[in-house]
């Protein structure tokens, strides 16, 4: 069982907790300009790293207020947990950033 | 390759069975190939094996991480049907399950596939509904289904409680799925691919996938550069790591999935029993061990481990709607890492990179694939477009909005 630090009320068993999917994915403002390729990548298209990973999360059973996680998706520790719009822990701002649009450049090594 | 049949096993038993052969080989990488499969599963061998048999490609490698069906083809539940709601979908998997069907003869190799049956169990008003659409969908496809009657189940399973806290109101029936030696698909294809010329490379992680111009050029792998024009990335859980490479990202979340089983008992359970509303699948081995399936984590995952929580409901429903189970002792439990898609079909086809095709996002449910799966995966690599029957499981249906929504029949309720 993981034990999650929620940021308003402090550690509690992963049972109470609702997964929310990758964080930081802002809805796009002008969104009767966006093309068909633009909502797909928005709607569908996800990072799902291996390795650190940047993710929301519930209290569902608890406060059920929402807020981000970064967390290993290999080992499952978390790098730590802080509100909406806080500032991120450091480990945050150090993590590679996997996946941009197809380019040329060869990507070599595990993006982690 | 060294045929087994009976005459085959009579004469190495006069020589105490010392003079079998080695399945395949395990050769040293070669500099250059026509095509190479990321991924020694059950999919990327039968896809190996196809483009070899079907389209007389000979210069082929299969490259695989760890060890060969180490994955997801050796963690699953082993449930062989074809029983889906959509067209798209019931094509692709009713391809398979003829493929499975004369599996063992054309592959040599036993399989062990036995037709006993799978039922969807319905809790509900609306998932009677559901299974009486899907079963008459089904036989509209020419794919074998009926609904059973809370009376039908109990002449099959006379020891089911139907009066459980969701109450058993029927279930939806195919009496040609089933269920397979799932180590053994991966073992007869990998024969039978190694038989054709294929190379079989274990330990050999793909760290890097070089393009120019936009088109695949080669690989970078744990056992050197690999030079090719046509890679097919054929890797579940791992498929969004390698699109990352390649540089582009996919529709994927991984997650873990974990089944159980448990110690061996005589022959009881007769059938497959599915129930998507609580969570829970269930057969006998022919070993005797219960095989249990558990729903998915609901966070992304990689580590090949399950979570606590989830597998402890899977089993208050199996022993809810089995009490004689109670005291049965489970034996080992395990994780795979599936590839989830939200619209719980696959991704078989082209990708935005040149000479790269992808299969992927089989989620929960890409065992019973597994010779389907292969079979157009070949096709579409051989012929550089899709067949026809996976035109519909492209990428690009995540922008246009051709979405095939199999969730009602998916094993797991996602």
């Amino acid at each position: 069982m993981l034990i999650i630090d929620c940021p308003f009320c402090g550690p509690r068993a992963e049972s109470e907790f609702a997964y929310g999917g990758e964080g930081g994915i802002a809805r796009p403002l002008a969104t009767e300009t966006l093309t068909d390729e633009q909502w797909g990548d928005y709607v569908f298209m996800r990072s799902n790293p291996k390795g650190l990973h940047h993710e929301q999360w519930r209290h569902a059973s608890g406060c059920g207020k929402w807020f981000n996680a970064l967390r290993d998706t290999l080992t499952y520790r978390f790098h730590g947990t802080w509100k909406i719009g806080a500032e991120p822990p450091e480990a945050f701002t150090r993590r590679v950033q996997p996946a941009a649009p197809v380019g040329e450049t060869v990507v070599e090594g595990l993006a982690r | 390759m060294q045929k087994f049949s009976i005459w085959s096993l009579l004469r190495n038993a006069a020589s105490y069975h010392e003079g079998w052969q080695r399945q395949w080989r395990s050769p040293e990488p070669q500099r250059e190939y026509d095509a190479v499969v990321v991924g020694g599963g059950g999919h990327g061998l039968a896809t190996a094996y196809y483009l070899a048999k079907e389209h007389g490609l000979r210069n082929i490698a299969v490259v695989e991480r760890g060890w060969l069906g180490g994955g997801n083809t050796a963690r699953n539940t082993t449930i062989v049907r074809s029983n889906y709601l959509w067209d798209e979908a019931t094509h692709l998997y009713e391809k398979s399950m003829k493929l499975w069907e004369g599996l063992s003869q054309d592959l040599n190799y036993n399989v062990m596939f036995s037709q006993r049956g799978v039922m969807n169990l319905g809790h509900t008003l609306q998932d009677m509904r559901e299974i009486e659409r899907r079963v008459t969908a089904n036989r509209l496809n020419g794919v074998d289904a009926e609904v059973l009657s809370p009376q039908q189940i109990r002449e099959i399973l006379p020891f089911i409680n139907l009066n459980t806290r969701y109450p058993v109101l029927g279930a939806s029936l195919q009496r040609r799925a089933g269920v397979a030696r799932h180590d053994a698909v991966a073992w007869g294809f990998a024969r039978g691919a190694d038989a054709l010329g294929v190379d079989i490379l274990q330990n050999c992680e793909v760290t890097g996938i070089r393009r120019e111009g936009g088109a695949v050029v080669g690989l970078d792998t744990a056992r050197g550069f690999i030079k090719t024009k046509k890679v097919a990335i054929v890797a579940a859980g791992h498929s969004s790591v390698l699109a990352s490479l390649a540089g582009f990202r996919l529709p994927l979340e991984s997650h873990p999935l974990q089944a159980l089983v448990s110690e061996p008992m005589k022959p009881i359970f007769p059938t497959v029993v599915m129930s998507n509303a609580i969570h829970a699948y269930i057969s006998q081995s022919d070993k005797g061990d219960l095989v249990i399936g558990a729903g998915i984590d609901h966070y992304t995952g990689y580590g090949q481990r399950g979570s606590f929580p989830i597998i402890e409901g899977t089993l208050q429903a199996i022993v809810e709607l089995f009490p004689l189970f109670s005291r049965v002792r489970m034996n080992r439990q395990w994780g795979g890492i599936v590839d989830v898609s939200p619209d719980a079909c696959p991704i078989i086809g082209l990708t935005p990179v040149k000479g790269l095709y992808i299969n992927c996002g089989w989620g929960t449910g890409g065992f019973k694939a597994t010779p389907g799966s292969g079979w157009v995966m070949a096709h579409t690599l051989a012929q550089d477009r899709p067949h026809r029957l996976n035109e519909a499981f492209t990428l690009d249906r995540f922008y246009n909005g051709h979405l095939i929504d199999e969730h009602g029949a998916a094993a797991v309720a996602h």
